[in-house]
């Protein structure tokens, strides 16, 4: 049963990535990117994460999916981009060291843990996943926790600077841009 | 289910997002990919707590959650403000530091 | 050294002192001082002459085994088991150079101080001829090779100062580097000798080395040695092949002439022969060559000399000569007739020069004997003078010269070298011949001024000197040897030019060397016969120029315009000086443009330039890695990464 859901979302998975990479519409590859993210949320029930299950799709296809797609529709750019590779042996290269890559860690999984099993996580989740996280993560990761909140305000704060915009006044004179 | 299998799973996503990060000028696009990657790393990370018995991949699949969402704030206000630049979205554009 | 050294002798660095102290003197006020200048160098050169006076008197009296002394003033340098001492050595040898270089000295200084009125730089000559005594008196004093070398290249700077006195001169700054290069070239050949001493003596010092030469060389290293350090005494003193910057030297002042490439720096080169006698000695081959080089050159300069018409010049080439006949002195092993030789030529050659340049004086720098004429009413102190030198330099009975060349000729005889005495005599009547013609045309018979000059006579400070040349050129054959055989010289030199004594064990059997130091074969002529032969030839050719030139039988003022080949020959020096300018000059200069403009211009400075052009070459390919392109950044990123983790999966995986 596992495995046949397992096989299903792989499959999902897969092609959403792939129709994200190679999409030509943007606003479709942001919504194929929102698909994977759901076939993502299907596998980590499966792997007993269930709180981190649901985050993934609040936060992400929830909240920074549509922030993308804001973002998207905004900008107006989702016409169609150009095939063409302008970079000289940028494709060839490309392939290859992604698939180099892709080679590299497969062998590695399967050399180290090819014979491995599930060790399970029904003690751990005892409580409940939500609770067994919650007491980790406020005590020995308590400091992290913090400095991501700060993060975030920090983060918020950033995007206004950035994304102010400017009058003529206030850019740089030198700036040859503006 | 064996473990290997969420992992190898986990590898083709990365390597799809890196493809994607490679071969696209669309700078969403890219960002998208990165995203990809990240979330292959997420899943990773889940396959590994489960494997150990512990919840600690867990916890830092979260906080990856959320480090992403303030990285993807910051990384679309640029892209915005790149946009007001130069109208084009296309990476390439972005060349002041050719040679 | 068995007797206390005298008092005198522990001061005897003042004789260096003087002179040395005179030119830093000057060198700082010289110019300023003008008149003065003079009179202080000639001060110090007799304050020098008088402490070098009283060392010898009391030296003279005392025996044969005490009176050689050394006195170290400090400590040059230790270097590595080598070490050097600055220090002198005050031996009849030194102490008899030491008297011709102060006491000839000091009478062209006072020369000079009427010669050189008025010249604008008269402070710096003074001050350069000051540092000329000082060089020429540390070289004969030095008591180790290093200090005598440090002198002798000195003096070659200072001759250098000097003939290119008058800088603005072109000919005049030639002949300096002429000078100056052509020593240079025997100063290599010394250096390499004193390098071989080195080598199988480990020491420089004269005392070491000379007392245990015989136990430490065979006589091939002798001779090697002897050869390699003649080579330097053919530069300084003028032999062939390198004295062919005596005759351009005359374009300095005449003092200058005078006192240094007349008595005393060109002596320098015999004084050393003499003063390493002990090598000489047990390498025969190379004193054999010495001898033989000095036959050749006295020859060949002799001949030169007659068809010299400028009045310096035959005086250059007489002087030259005269040194070869020095040399047969000190080759044949009759080291005492060569030192009397020096002594003797110091007194009348200087003479001479200062005696033409009171003739340049007076004829305002016209040398040229051809135009000259009937002086003798005009400049009739000079014509004394002249005619006193004249007849020592022809070896007239009785004067100075007579004792001093019938000794060199009795001891090239004795040594068994025949040829040489032949032409030793031969020379003698060659020198008759020139220096008669000279006398004769400068200041007798009509005048043939063309400019009508006004000759005037020099000053009493010009003449004084002049004078007491004079009469030591003429009498001081007398005082200084009496009679040769037992010769009071003789006596006095034995110290330092006895032979050693495991020497004469070893020595040639032609060569008995008796106790006076003048070779002696058995057999052959007598003294008094090789005398009268000499004079004879002297004479002779005196007697063959005044046929000549005196009489009018031979009208040479027309055979002039139309010289045949032996005259051309002659006057152009055998075109020796032709024959260096195109082997040296002309190749060498060839050599450097080739290696200026080929080797360094394009090999060298290409090599370098190349360099730079490869560097901007490989820069230009490498800063096309910088695209811009964030996504060829990426790239390379991820394929360094997948490399790495290849790498350590690989290494972990075996």
């Amino acid at each position: 049963m596992e495995k046949a859901v397992f096989i299903v979302a792989a499959i999902g998975s897969v092609l959403s990535a792939v129709w994200m990479v190679f999409g030509e519409n943007t606003v479709h590859s942001a919504l194929a990117l929102v698909a994977n993210f759901f076939t993502l949320s299907v596998f980590y029930v499966l792997l007993e994460a269930h709180f981190l299950a649901v985050v993934q799709i609040i936060v992400y296809a929830g909240a920074i999916m549509v922030l993308f797609l804001f973002v998207i529709m905004l900008l107006g750019v989702d016409r169609r981009d150009q095939y063409k590779e302008t970079i000289r042996f940028q494709f060839p290269l490309a392939i290859i060291f992604s698939m180099g890559l892709l080679g590299v860690l497969i062998f590695t999984i399967r050399a180290a843990f090819d014979k491995t099993s599930f060790t399970g996580l029904s003690q751990a989740n005892a409580s409940g996943n939500t609770q067994g996280l919650g007491r980790l993560l406020f005590t020995h990761y308590l400091f992290p926790f913090e400095v991501t909140s700060l993060l975030l305000i920090v983060a918020a704060i950033g995007a206004m600077v950035i994304g102010k915009r400017r009058t003529p006044a206030e850019t740089d004179p030198e700036d040859e841009d503006a | 289910m064996a473990p290997a299998a969420f992992l190898i799973l986990g590898a083709i996503l990365f390597s799809l997002g890196t493809l994607g990060v490679l071969l696209r000028k669309n700078a969403l696009i890219i960002f998208m990919s990165i995203e990809l990657m990240l979330n292959a790393v997420n899943l990773t990370f889940i396959t590994f707590a489960r494997m150990s018995g512990t919840l600690d991949g867990q916890v830092l699949a979260f906080f990856v959650i959320a480090v992403a969402a303030a990285e993807v704030v910051v990384g679309l206000a640029i892209i915005v403000a790149m946009f007001r630049r130069k109208q084009s979205a296309s990476v390439d554009d972005a060349r002041l530091f050719k040679w | 050294m068995v007797a206390a050294v005298p008092s005198i002798v522990r001061a005897d660095w003042l004789v260096l002192l003087f002179p040395a102290a005179g030119s830093i003197i000057l060198m700082i006020w010289g110019q300023r001082m003008k008149r003065a200048a003079g009179s202080i160098a000639t001060l110090m050169m007799t304050a020098s002459f008088v402490v070098s006076g009283i060392t010898f008197f009391r030296i003279v009296g005392r025996p044969a085994e005490s009176r050689s002394f050394v006195h170290t003033i400090y400590t040059f340098f230790h270097a590595g088991g080598f070490n050097v001492n600055v220090d002198y050595r005050i031996d009849p040898l030194s102490i008899t150079m030491m008297l011709v270089v102060t006491g000839v000295g000091t009478l062209i200084h006072l020369y000079s101080i009427g010669y050189m009125r008025g010249d604008p730089r008269e402070g710096r000559y003074f001050q350069y001829l000051n540092l000329f005594a000082f060089s020429m008196l540390l070289l004969v004093m030095a008591n180790n090779f290093l200090i005598m070398f440090v002198g002798w290249e000195l003096v070659g700077l200072c001759s250098y100062l000097l003939i290119g006195f008058w800088f603005d001169r072109e000919e005049a700054a030639s002949a300096a580097k002429k000078a100056f290069i052509t020593n240079r070239v025997g100063d290599f050949s010394f250096v390499i000798g004193l390098f071989l001493i080195f080598v199988h003596f480990h020491t420089l010092d004269f005392g070491a080395v000379f007392s245990s030469a015989p136990t430490l060389i065979t006589a091939g290293t002798a001779t090697a040695i002897g050869l390699l350090l003649f080579g330097g005494a053919a530069g300084k003193s003028a032999q062939i092949p390198l004295y062919v910057w005596l005759p351009d030297a005359m374009m300095g002042p005449t003092p200058v002439s005078a006192l240094i490439h007349a008595a005393t720096m060109v002596t320098a080169g015999v004084y050393m022969v003499a003063r390493t006698h002990v090598i000489y000695d047990l390498g025969h081959s190379a004193a054999v060559v010495v001898a033989s080089i000095g036959a050749a050159t006295m020859l060949m300069a002799g001949l030169i000399a007659i068809a010299q018409d400028d009045i310096k010049r035959v005086l250059a080439y007489s002087t030259i000569s005269q040194l070869g006949y020095m040399f047969i002195g000190v080759g044949s092993g009759a080291y005492v007739a060569g030192m009397f030789h020096l002594l003797t030529h110091a007194f009348f050659k200087a003479l001479l020069f200062l005696a033409a340049g009171s003739v340049l004086h007076a004829l305002h720098d016209r040398g040229d004997i051809t135009k000259m004429g009937g002086l003798w009413r005009k400049i009739p102190w000079t014509a004394f003078v002249f005619v006193l030198g004249w007849l020592a330099i022809i070896a007239f009975p009785g004067t100075s010269g007579f004792f001093s060349k019938d000794q060199v000729l009795e001891g090239a005889y004795g040594a068994g070298h025949t040829t040489i005495w032949i032409i030793g005599v031969i020379g003698a009547a060659i020198t008759g011949f020139y220096m008669t013609r000279l006398l004769w045309l400068a200041f007798f018979g009509k005048s043939r001024d063309t400019e009508d000059l006004h000759p005037h006579e020099s000053p009493v400070s010009m003449i004084f000197p002049m004078v007491l040349l004079g009469i030591a050129a003429i009498i001081g054959g007398f005082l200084i040897n009496g009679n040769g055989e037992s010769g009071r010289l003789a006596h006095f030199l034995e110290p330092s030019l006895a032979p050693h004594p495991a020497a004469v064990v070893a020595g040639e059997p032609t060569e008995i060397v008796s106790p006076d130091l003048v070779p002696h074969r058995s057999g052959g002529l007598s003294a008094g016969a090789l005398s009268g032969i000499a004079t004879a030839a002297g004479l002779g050719g005196s007697a063959v120029a005044f046929g000549l030139y005196a009489t009018g039988a031979w009208d040479w003022e027309r055979r002039r315009q139309n010289p045949g080949l032996a005259w051309r020959a002659l006057r152009n020096k055998f075109f020796v000086d032709d024959v260096y300018q195109f082997l040296f000059t002309s190749v060498g200069m060839l050599a450097a443009t080739a290696l200026a403009f080929v080797v360094d211009a394009k090999v060298i400075d290409g090599a370098v330039n190349e360099v730079g052009t490869i560097t901007t070459k490989v820069a230009a390919a490498g800063r096309r890695l910088q695209t811009g392109f964030v996504r060829t950044y990426a790239l390379g990123i991820l394929g360094g990464g997948v490399l790495l983790l290849a790498f350590f999966v690989a290494r972990a995986v075996r």
